[in-house]
């Protein structure tokens, strides 16, 4: 299915240029019940980079991306991913939305009555008339993609955590979507084990030119995402290498508090900043 | 912080009584909108025609049989008071498969396949395997409520017609073998027994009764929260849930029917 562009949609001008953001959140406000979860929260993501959402637990970070695939809707404000008004859709209507998009989920959420085959290939065995030879070699490819084209015929029960993990992100990607999220991608896991999650992240950005929104409160693992880049070799494989200073500018953080947006900036202004929560926060 | 007043407690507890029978009639309608158009998971629905038909078919034949024999142990204690001994396939036929037949499958369908339907939705609602599906661009509703409850739809009517010819075997055998009546004069009086009415009721209750059960084991599965002791807990409430309201449907189906049938 195509979807419309910004401009088929009568947005403002500044949405409707060339490089309009992907995302996009204007004043968005969201309570349960009594709890403000978000207070006139608004930024924007570009295509192609990278936005990290920081704080604490319950700040809202895992309800932004909740936000952004519809599966929550805000109670004022307006939301707008890939061209869409997504926060006045409706449930059919955002189907369509949501095939352009994939999400990680914090502990993966993959079927466990299917193999990491069925589940890395479900959005094209089920939502697509892809002929079965042309997905299950997708699912082979993305699979490798993350290293892991031995595991496809295992149900996710005998998969490690990590390994769990790198399933979810290929399912994400098998139907190569322009924007992916990722809630709290590497959390729970070990140091290594989140490099390499760490490492598919930067590899999906740079060489499949996937726009990244990432949650997480490992600071350790936003850092290697914003200052790393991937690319390929002569050989063909690819290889992460620290990011050149144009590259480092396309990476966000922001930092969530009290439901509303504390700070705003890059890795750098991020490191060297000296407001009092930002330096707890990173101690 | 004063306590809640007992009036705010009410009103409370009607407008949640309110919420919910409005998410379980909206599931319903959206349910039965999935049914008629697309996408439609066809493999679905035979998988879980499977699961739910065939799998159910043990507790059904049990539940049947054991119902039709005591009920020809017991009918025919008090038809001997009358000397109307050889009467009892009359009342086993009559009662079979009006009445128990129809409500003894759907309260075993309850008790397994509501209860299973809630347990398998709920886990995947905690584990946000439901929202995976929703972020995948699938709709759970036509994905998972609808092959569930067609299945059910379709499964209910047979099995329980499964439950009222293994329940006649079961009171001919006691006929034969306790009470003494021989096999010609049982039949006949089954045969006797029974007015086409009566088989129009018995095979229309079921697929009702199949629909409330799949609706409530969804919708009480989908509502899941508080991790896998709230899994438990919906698995507990959909089979009490169900087992009411199976007979309570019943209750005014039977009268519905009657006006309608009679």
């Amino acid at each position: 299915m195509r979807h419309k562009s910004l401009a088929e949609f009568g947005v403002p001008v500044e949405l409707a240029e060339a490089h309009a953001p992907v995302v996009l959140f204007d004043k968005v406000c969201l309570s349960f019940d009594d709890k403000v979860v978000l207070k006139d929260v608004s930024f924007s993501v570009r295509a192609g980079h990278t936005k990290v959402f920081l704080g604490a637990s319950g700040a809202g970070k895992s309800t932004i991306l909740k936000l952004m695939l519809g599966l929550l809707a805000p109670d004022s404000g307006t939301i707008w991913v890939l061209g869409h008004r997504v926060d006045r859709m409706t449930e059919a209507q955002l189907m369509g939305v949501r095939h352009h998009m994939g999400m990680v989920f914090q502990e993966g959420a993959l079927f466990d009555s299917f193999t990491v085959g069925e589940n890395v290939g479900y959005k094209l065995y089920e939502e697509t008339s892809l002929p079965l030879a042309e997905v299950r070699s997708r699912v082979e490819a993305v699979l490798g993609f993350v290293g892991l084209s031995e595991h496809i015929d295992k149900a996710p029960s005998e998969l490690s955590g990590g390994q769990r993990r790198r399933v979810a992100i290929a399912r994400a990607m098998a139907a190569r979507p322009t924007l992916l999220l990722y809630d709290e991608p590497t959390t729970g896991l070990d140091p290594i084990t989140a490099t390499t999650i760490s490492e598919e992240i930067v590899k999906l950005r740079d060489l499949e030119s996937v726009t990244a929104v990432i949650v997480t409160h490992q600071l350790r693992d936003a850092f290697y995402i914003a200052e790393h880049s991937a690319r390929r070799t002569t050989s063909g494989t690819s290889e992460i290498v620290a990011a050149a200073k144009n590259k480092l500018g396309e990476a966000d953080f922001v930092m969530l508090k009290d439901g509303g947006i504390h700070f705003v900036g890059s890795a750098e202004e991020l490191r060297t900043s000296s407001d009092p929560y930002l330096t707890t926060f990173l101690s | 912080m004063s306590a809640p007043r007992e009036g705010d407690w009410l009103t409370e507890t009607v407008k949640k009584g309110l919420l919910e029978l409005q998410q379980y009639l909206r599931l319903c309608f959206a349910a039965a909108r999935g049914s008629f158009s697309r996408p439609f998971y066809a493999r679905d629905v035979i998988e879980q025609i499977e699961i739910i038909g065939l799998g159910s078919l043990t507790v059904v034949v049990l539940t049947g049989f054991f119902t039709g024999a005591v009920l020809a142990l017991q009918s025919g204690m008090t038809l001997d008071q009358f000397g109307a001994r050889p009467f009892v396939g009359r009342l086993i036929s009559a009662s079979m498969i009006k009445e128990l037949g129809p409500v003894l499958t759907a309260l075993m369908l309850a008790g397994r396949v509501g209860s299973g339907i809630a347990a398998e939705l709920g886990s995947m609602v905690v584990t946000e395997q439901i929202s995976a599906l929703r972020a995948l661009g699938t709709d759970p509703i036509r994905k998972l409520v609808v092959p569930r409850v067609l299945a059910t739809f379709i499964m209910c009517p047979i099995l329980t017609v499964v439950a009222n010819t293994v329940g006649l075997i079961g009171g001919w055998l006691i006929a034969l073998t306790q009470l003494r009546v021989t096999s010609g004069v049982y039949w006949s009086a089954v045969v006797d027994g029974l007015f086409i009415q009566d088989v129009w009721m018995g095979i229309t209750k079921p697929f009702f009764l199949g629909v409330v059960i799949a609706t409530i084991g969804c919708h009480v599965g989908l509502n899941t929260s508080g991790g896998t002791q709230g899994v438990g807990r919906a698995t507990t409430n959909a089979v009490v849930a169900a087992s009411v309201v199976v007979l309570v449907v019943d209750f005014f189906l039977t009268r519905l029917l009657i006006s309608i049938l009679f």
